[in-house]
């Protein structure tokens, strides 16, 4: 049900973990529809220069979260504003329907992350 | 790679001596029993003969068996074609909120046809309450439908007292015994069964048979139309390979049952020390006693079940979950929502339900790789590293989580 890069980032997440003294920081979903998903940022001069996350999740949230981080590394906050998560679902090849709605949530996230520190920092 | 197939509830491998059989009657004795011909009369016989077989494995009479396609059909004949046939004496119907959406949806059928339905609470270890059960029986209750075994947390309710109360009451008692059908006992006079739903497929044999047995006199509405198969109550040709096949099986499963639950309840006992005890924040779902020989079902903290099913599926291991992503829906199980779990605890549930061609050794390996694969979960869940921050945030969720 899932394609080959969605079990690819299941089994090897990339950036896993937090990031301590985080510039930004953005969590979404709840324990009720049983995904979390968390990320963590370091921004310099604009640029994201590491991206954590950490997800309570099934495996289209923990891939979706896994593939976000890594294609916003290295981005500057405007373009990583301009993530969706339909993009995050895409880059992935896809995901089954019934996810695209529930577990797809990673974008989101992200602008929350991004958001948190455009407040901490006034801009 | 290491196989360990931990998922007999869902379904199981059709035994060989069940697929020889099977494999004759489609293509030696292929039939249609209503035929006068001898090939009609050889097919008539294998089915008569497995009539025998089921009767037999839960005392019944041939003549009470209604072979059908399987559990759900046997489910929504007993539930809607008693009802309907009943209705003059009463709309009132009482079951339990952990059924199989066979029996749930037939009622839920039937509350748009003007009846009314009481779903009966579970306490947190899925077991309800006799009292209860008493003080909702009204003048207007025509059917009782419970479960023998549930099939998520294999806790086994008390039948044979429920039988009690509803033969006391004049009240028809339908049991939906898809999960204990051919590894319990099951004696539907001493348990006052009226009706009783079994299925082929849980039990070794083919896939889309089943049966109803239907005890004598009790009126059934029919919900199906045509021919006179199965005295006009299950119209259509019989599934003559699978019926033969369905009845091998139930006879080999009695006369096996006590052995294999013995071996089971000693590997299940294994498989549950293993786990509670080695990796830390689990709990057993279900009843601790009560309980199905073959049935494992634990949630882990912090972690949701759809993901421990992959890592598990990865490392050869076939098991199932109750969380949302598994269940069909946005919200995890019925069953451990009923039973009072929270949301993210339901989430992370895992069942393992072991079977005749699981060994020791299947225990171990899965003993041996599951506290890696919840540790690497874990390490990955925002809800693991700030305990302090978890558990206020669980008190929450146990105040919102119903108790229906």
């Amino acid at each position: 049900m899932y394609t080959e890069k969605v079990m690819d980032h299941f089994t090897n997440p990339r950036n896993v973990g937090e990031i301590e003294n985080a510039k930004g920081i953005g969590e979404i979903g709840n324990a009720k529809c049983g995904d979390i998903m968390r990320i963590y940022l370091d921004v310099e001069d604009n640029i994201i220069k590491d991206i954590k996350f950490k997800t309570f999740g099934c495996g289209a949230a923990i891939a979706t979260s896994s593939v976000t981080t890594e294609m916003v590394k290295g981005k500057t906050i405007e373009e990583a504003l301009k993530l969706t998560n339909k993009a995050v679902a895409e880059e992935l090849g896809g995901l089954p329907p019934a996810k695209m709605h529930c577990s797809n949530l990673a974008a989101d996230a992200l602008h929350k992350a991004i958001e948190d520190y455009m407040n901490k920092n006034a801009l | 790679m290491r196989k360990v197939y931990l998922d007999h509830s869902a379904t199981t491998p059709v035994r060989s001596e069940v697929a020889q059989v099977v494999t004759e009657y489609y293509t030696n004795i292929f039939g249609n029993p209503s035929s006068v011909h001898s090939f009609g009369r050889e097919a008539r016989k294998g089915i008569e003969n497995a009539r025998e077989q089921v009767a037999n494995l839960i005392n019944g009479k041939p003549e009470e068996i209604i072979f059908t396609s399987g559990g759900t059909e046997a489910d929504n004949m007993a539930i809607i074609g008693s009802a309907l046939a009943n209705k003059n004496k009463g709309k009132h119907i009482i079951t339990t909120a952990i059924e199989h959406h066979a029996v749930l949806d037939s009622c839920k059928y039937l509350e748009k046809e003007g009846f009314k339905v009481t779903y009966l609470p579970v306490d947190s270890e899925g077991m309800i309450d006799l009292e209860t059960l008493k003080a909702n029986i009204t003048e207007e209750t025509i059917l009782i439908t419970i479960m023998h075994v549930n099939n998520e947390v294999g806790t086994i309710l008390p039948i044979k007292e429920v039988g009690a109360i509803a033969k006391e009451r004049g009240i028809l008692f339908h049991v939906d015994a898809v999960q204990s059908y051919g590894k319990l006992p099951i004696d539907v006079n001493e348990m006052n069964i009226d009706m009783l739903s079994a299925s082929g497929h849980k039990i070794y044999g083919v896939k889309g048979v089943g049966c109803l047995y239907l005890r004598r006199g009790v009126k059934l509405h029919p919900i199906m139309f045509g021919g006179a198969q199965e005295r006009k109550r299950r119209p259509g040709t019989e599934n003559v390979p699978g019926i033969v096949g369905f009845g091998l099986a139930s006879e080999l499963a009695g006369q096996e049952m006590e052995m294999e639950n013995q071996r089971l309840t000693v590997l299940r006992d294994k498989l549950i020390t293993g786990i509670l005890e080695n990796i830390p924040c689990t709990q057993l779902n279900g009843h601790r006693t009560q309980r199905l020989p073959g049935n494992v079902n634990i949630s882990f903290e912090f972690i949701e079940g759809e993901s421990l099913l992959l890592m598990l599926d990865l490392k050869g291991i076939a098991a199932s979950s109750g969380s949302a992503c598994t269940s069909g829906s946005l919200d995890p199980s019925h069953v451990l929502m009923a039973m009072g779990l929270c949301h993210e605890i339901a989430h992370g549930s895992l069942r393992l339900t072991l079977g005749r061609d699981n060994t020791e050794e299947d225990i171990d390996y899965v003993l041996e790789v599951l506290p890696e694969i919840v540790e690497r979960l874990r390490a990955m869940s925002p809800l693991y590293n700030n305990r302090d921050k978890h558990r206020n945030h669980r008190e929450e969720c146990s105040i919102c989580t119903l108790r229906k």
